[in-house]
């Protein structure tokens, strides 16, 4: 009992003599443990950085997915020989369905606009019901289309503030008039900066200028909408709402075979977060290799030092030192080193996260599983490279050790 | 030779071969000695009769190609690495040539160093290294390192750091060879207040006059031993 708390004891001392040790011989070569440290470092904080950012790129767009409306589907319809697509009596059937809150067509086209000599073409116009306005507020001044502007086709038009910049310079654009592919058009309301966007837009990019959507068509000669994007009043009813869309369309369309797709949010969002996480880990395994040539830093340095102390060694061979022990003094001092480098790395990591989190208006968030994964990766990394040539210290030979003196 | 007449040293046809290309190169040829306790006895030969390897293997830092070599009841020859190094650690206080203190620790810390790896504890340590250096007359250069200590003191250290783990068995290797005439003369004149004390010392050395100071002396020549009387002549060219 009592050898054994003598040995545990005296291997306790000689573990907190190793460290003192270590950290002295750490602080004697300082140039030289910095470099070695600055790899490890620049391993860890790239890692930490990437985790975190993708991460906060991840969280923002799950929040956004969630701001536009948790449950709502997108639908295209490409149709049948009969009808290749939706009539507005079809739009509002749906709009009828139980628990779904309304719907929104996505129209579009491609113009060239004008006004006082000025023009420009391929601009992007996207046509939008009354309902669109209640999902988001996308106006930041003058008013939204109401029925009255989607029943009567009316040369209404919301513009972006781009818009307003190029051909209303000093004029109030509200009331003005604006020429849309040679059609006057009314100006009644300025789009407000980054306006809620729909998932085609997302895609697709925002449109500078709003029109009613029967009005758009219209232009296109067109009198059927192929997409439209279907609102549910709660998440949870998004799969009886995608079946009694389902239904309706089949019905519609005389039950053929692929005559339209529903892709509810939630899947988007799954595809979207499977997507990032894929890149998440690709990023960190890209940032590892870092790590890992941070290692052979610490490796060279520490193979370096056993040639340095052989002298050392030998002498603390010849005074009584086991393997074993010089081993792990070695060890240590790998650790300690590769251990600094991680700490400082999970710190500037994080800082460096938060500025491009900032830099780019994601939300941040400290991740403790990357932290976790610098830390232990680091560790990891100082015993896996001070491995060899601790051992290699430990085999020295004393006396071929002490021939040098 | 000592009045309890204890043999704790005994060397038996010990036999020290290196490969040398392919052949075997013998360095020692059979050397058996006998030390007593409280013996202080002096190597004598000069570079390459062997000495430094059997240096080593009193001192257990090499084992020997065949013979037998027991020292304080342990079989030399059966033991493994960690085993000679818990011999050192025990029974052999080494003294170097050159004292090899480690630059970056103050003389009090290097004479711990053994103790660290004998796992004593800090308090203990530190009394027991402190208690060396006064009795080897450094008693204000405790806190002192290596560069600001003349080559004597520097021995006196190492001197300290050999006596501190209370070996059975005091090696020392040239301890005079870095050092000038009168440093060297206070160093001998220490080993004899030690041998007096009642440690036993092996000295291994090419100096037939520093190998006077011990009380017997052995001659080694190409790898073989033999007993010199304190009247003969030894003399090397």
């Amino acid at each position: 009992m009592r050898t054994l708390f003598h040995k545990i004891s005296g291997a306790f001392t000689m573990f907190t003599e190793s460290v003192s040790m270590s950290i002295a011989n750490i602080t004697q070569n300082r140039l030289r443990s910095f470099l070695t440290i600055l790899g490890i470092m620049i391993g860890v904080t790239a890692v930490i950085a990437l985790i975190t950012t993708v991460s906060g790129v991840s969280t923002s767009i799950s929040d956004s997915f969630t701001s536009m409306g948790a449950g709502t589907m997108t639908v295209a319809v490409t149709g049948n020989d009969m009808q290749a697509g939706l009539t507005t009596e079809n739009l509002e059937k749906i709009t009828e369905l139980d628990d779904v809150t309304g719907v929104t067509p996505t129209v579009s086209a491609t113009i060239t606009v004008a006004r006082n000599g000025e023009y420009e073409s391929d601009i992007s116009l996207s046509g939008k019901n009354d309902y669109y306005f209640s999902t988001t507020d996308a106006v930041s001044r003058g008013r939204a289309f109401n029925p009255i502007d989607i029943n009567t086709m009316a040369r209404v038009c919301l513009i972006d503030q781009d818009m307003v910049d190029e051909f209303f310079y000093g004029v109030d654009p509200i009331g003005e008039t604006i020429y849309l592919n040679n059609l006057s058009f009314t100006v009644v309301g300025i789009l407000a900066d980054s306006s809620g966007e729909s998932i085609t837009e997302m895609v697709s990019g925002t449109s500078d200028i709003y029109a009613p959507y029967t009005t758009v068509m219209k232009l296109n000669d067109a009198t059927l909408v192929t997409s439209i994007t279907v609102y549910v009043d709660s998440a949870a009813k998004s799969d009886t709402v995608k079946t009694e869309v389902g239904d309706y369309l089949d019905s519609l369309f005389s039950y053929e075979d692929d005559t339209y797709t529903i892709t509810t949010m939630d899947s988007i969002q799954e595809t979207m977060d499977s997507m990032l996480s894929m890149m998440s880990a690709l990023l960190g395994g890209i940032a590892s290799i870092s790590l890992i040539v941070g290692g052979i830093g610490i490796m060279n340095m520490m193979l370096t030092s056993v040639t340095e102390r052989t002298v050392e060694i030998g002498l603390k061979k010849a005074i009584g030192a086991e393997p074993g022990q010089i081993q792990i003094e070695f060890l240590i001092e790998a650790f300690l080193l590769s251990m600094i480098g991680g700490v400082i790395g999970v710190v500037l990591g994080i800082a460096l996260s938060a500025i491009l989190c900032h830099v780019m208006g994601t939300t941040f968030t400290i991740s403790y599983g990357a932290i976790a994964l610098g830390v232990g990766f680091s560790a990891a990394v100082g015993i896996l490279f001070g491995w060899s040539p601790a051992r290699k210290a430990s085999n020295l030979n004393p006396i071929d050790a002490l021939r040098r003196m | 030779m000592s009045e309890n007449n204890e043999i704790f040293f005994r060397m038996r046809d010990i036999v020290k071969t290196y490969p040398l290309g392919d052949e075997e190169t013998v360095i020692l040829k059979g050397i058996s000695l006998n030390i007593f306790r409280g013996e202080y006895i002096s190597v004598l030969g000069p570079s390459g009769s062997g000495k430094s390897t059997l240096m080593n293997i009193i001192g257990c830092l090499d084992k020997a190609t065949s013979g037998e070599y027991i020292l304080h009841g342990s079989a030399i020859d059966d033991l493994d690495e960690k085993e000679l190094a818990q011999i050192r650690s025990r029974e052999v206080g080494f003294i170097f040539q050159n004292s090899q203190m480690l630059p970056k620790l103050d003389a009090l810390k290097n004479v711990e160093l053994p103790l660290i790896y004998a796992g004593v504890r800090p308090r203990e340590r530190a009394n027991r290294a402190e208690e060396m250096l006064v009795k080897v007359g450094l008693k204000d250069r405790i806190h002192h390192t290596p560069n600001m200590l003349s080559g004597g003191q520097q021995q006196r250290v190492a001197i300290a750091r050999a006596l501190v783990t209370h070996p059975t068995l005091l090696l020392a290797d040239e301890p005079t060879g870095a050092l000038d005439q009168t440093t060297g003369q206070q160093i001998m004149d220490l080993f004899q207040e030690l041998n007096d004390d009642g440690h036993t010392i092996i000295m291994i050395t090419h100096d037939l006059k520093v190998a006077r100071h011990a009380k017997r002396v052995v001659n080694i020549i190409d790898g073989e031993l033999t007993e010199a009387s304190d009247s003969e002549e030894v003399t090397f060219a």
